[in-house]
């Protein structure tokens, strides 16, 4: 379990995020949302380490995250997975050099089975074949599929992915999503998701967290959101006069049955 | 002031990073082979095409000035040679260096920092400043002293083409000066000089692109620091290894 405790963020004097504590689950998609500005990557970036809160404390296990010296904090790291929201494929390596870049740097395995390793990945994503491609000559879904198999190849306890929806149409959306569920649940992982993808939510949100200007505003589940009363909930999830409509179709066909 | 410390204290502490122990000598080799075929073979041109310049340009300076005095007329080769190897290969050539190879390493880290490349290997678990850096400096340790040196001896013939075909000066006249009063602690003079001043235009160059903020105009700003700083730092550099050496 990944557990952020108050944790406080600010920049300048700015206050990015107050007071923030949750815990996210193994097996289960753990989604943050939240508008533009809500503080979901600084939060993401608090939980990988990658910034250090104002005050606070994040926790893998029983393993206070910045109380961890670096050689420390680079061992946890290899137990880590992300994806980032431009994939952050090496642009100089092949599809297949960039998936293997975490075990040539890591791992033990000889040749024959860094390749294996590869190759399953590559399955894994639905890309086997293209080792040889350059990620320039790959479309947006692909690269996003291809940084979910580098995120995946040392077998990580964790898995982090940082607005995996965004800039692709609404069926590769679907794509990544089934993906990043499936690996989630098959591999038993902490999966936690950064979005603001209305789909998203709604397919895979086991556990959704609401962030509204730095704070933890709603909990629940993607049952759950359809019911709410949560102002700010609603505010985000029905923000187009469409979505209202449908919420106020929905609420009266569960009230006829 | 306060900068200036600021940004020297995170140099120091940032460079303690970049040396420690690589994860896979094999991964940080490869990068280092590329990165001499960049630093080296991409820069020979360049470096041979103002060697030649440097070299005629103080032969036919030198002739201008000894025209009428006392000074013997062979002069003119010992000159070429010890101005060459002592300051104008070195120097010359490395500020160069900094102009294209450190404006290049800038870029180069400062696009992997914005594109996230940075963060993806620090999440992975790599020490990222010693896999960005410690692969380029090696690179740059063995392949500047090379160019320099390359540059010192095209420089000696830019000085032979500019003054002897010219007919200001025979054959014999400028063999004699290239042949006396040589002094070898010279030539090692100019391998120091090398070794520092790559040095210099490494790490700062790599530093100026590791830390980038921002976007395209900070990237273009942290390329232009690099060559900057790198001049700078090298001309004082020159200054400090002459005062030591020669003294």
């Amino acid at each position: 379990m990944i557990r952020a405790e108050n944790i406080f963020k600010d920049f300048s004097g700015q206050v990015v995020l107050s007071d923030v504590s949750c815990s996210f689950e193994a097996g289960k998609a753990n989604l943050i949302i939240g508008r533009s500005g809500a503080g979901k990557t600084v939060f993401l970036k608090i939980l990988i380490g990658l910034l250090k809160p104002t005050s606070g404390k994040v926790w893998f296990g029983d393993t206070s995250l910045f109380d961890l010296d670096k050689q420390q904090l680079r061992e946890l790291r290899m137990q880590i997975g992300m994806l980032f929201q431009g994939s952050a494929l090496f642009d100089s390596m092949t599809v297949e050099d960039n998936i293997r870049f975490p075990l040539d740097m890591f791992s033990k395995m000889t040749r024959g089975e860094k390749n294996k390793r590869v190759d399953y990945c590559l399955e894994r994503v639905n890309l086997a074949g293209n080792n040889k491609k350059y990620p320039s000559e790959l479309s947006g879904g692909m690269q996003k599929r291809v940084g979910i198999a580098r995120a995946i190849v040392l077998k990580p306890n964790y898995l982090f992915c940082d607005e995996p929806n965004s800039g692709l149409d609404p069926k590769t959306a679907i794509l990544i999503d089934e993906l990043i569920y499936s690996i989630t649940r098959d591999d038993k992982i902490i999966t936690i998701i950064n979005t603001h993808d209305m789909n998203s939510v709604m397919e895979i949100g086991d556990h959704i967290f609401l962030l509204h200007e730095g704070q933890l505003a709603w909990t629940g589940s993607k049952g759950e959101v359809l019911t709410s009363t949560n102002e700010t909930l609603e505010s985000f999830i029905f923000a187009s006069p469409f979505l209202q409509r449908l919420k106020r179709m929905y609420a009266k066909s569960v009230h006829t049955i | 002031m306060t900068k200036l410390l600021y940004h020297f204290g995170r140099y120091v502490l940032w460079l303690g990073q970049a040396f420690r122990k690589p994860e896979r000598v094999g991964m940080y080799w490869k990068e280092t082979l590329r990165q001499m075929n960049n630093i080296g073979i991409g820069s020979l041109i360049i470096i041979g095409v103002i060697s030649i310049f440097i070299g005629a340009v103080t032969a036919v300076q030198f002739a201008y000035q000894m025209e009428g005095s006392i000074i013997p007329r062979y002069y003119v080769g010992y000159v070429v040679r010890d101005m060459t190897i002592i300051e104008l290969a070195p120097t010359f050539s490395c500020m160069l260096l900094a102009g294209k190879v450190g404006s290049n390493l800038a870029t180069e880290l400062g696009g992997m920092r914005q594109k996230e490349h940075i963060d993806a290997m620090e999440i992975m678990g790599v020490n990222t400043a010693a896999y960005l850096v410690q692969p380029k400096l090696i690179a740059a340790l063995v392949v500047v002293p090379m160019l320099v040196c390359i540059g010192a001896f095209i420089s000696i013939i830019g000085g032979y083409t500019a003054v002897v075909p010219t007919g200001w000066f025979s054959h014999g006249e400028y063999i004699q000066g290239l042949r006396s009063f040589f002094e070898p602690y010279n030539v090692w003079m100019m391998f120091v000089k090398a070794f520092v001043f790559a040095f210099i235009l490494t790490t700062v160059s790599c530093y100026q692109g590791y830390f980038v903020k921002g976007g395209s105009i900070e990237l273009g700003d942290a390329s232009t620091r690099a060559v900057v700083f790198s001049n700078i730092l090298i001309l004082l550099s020159d200054y400090i290894i002459a005062m030591i050496m020669t003294s």
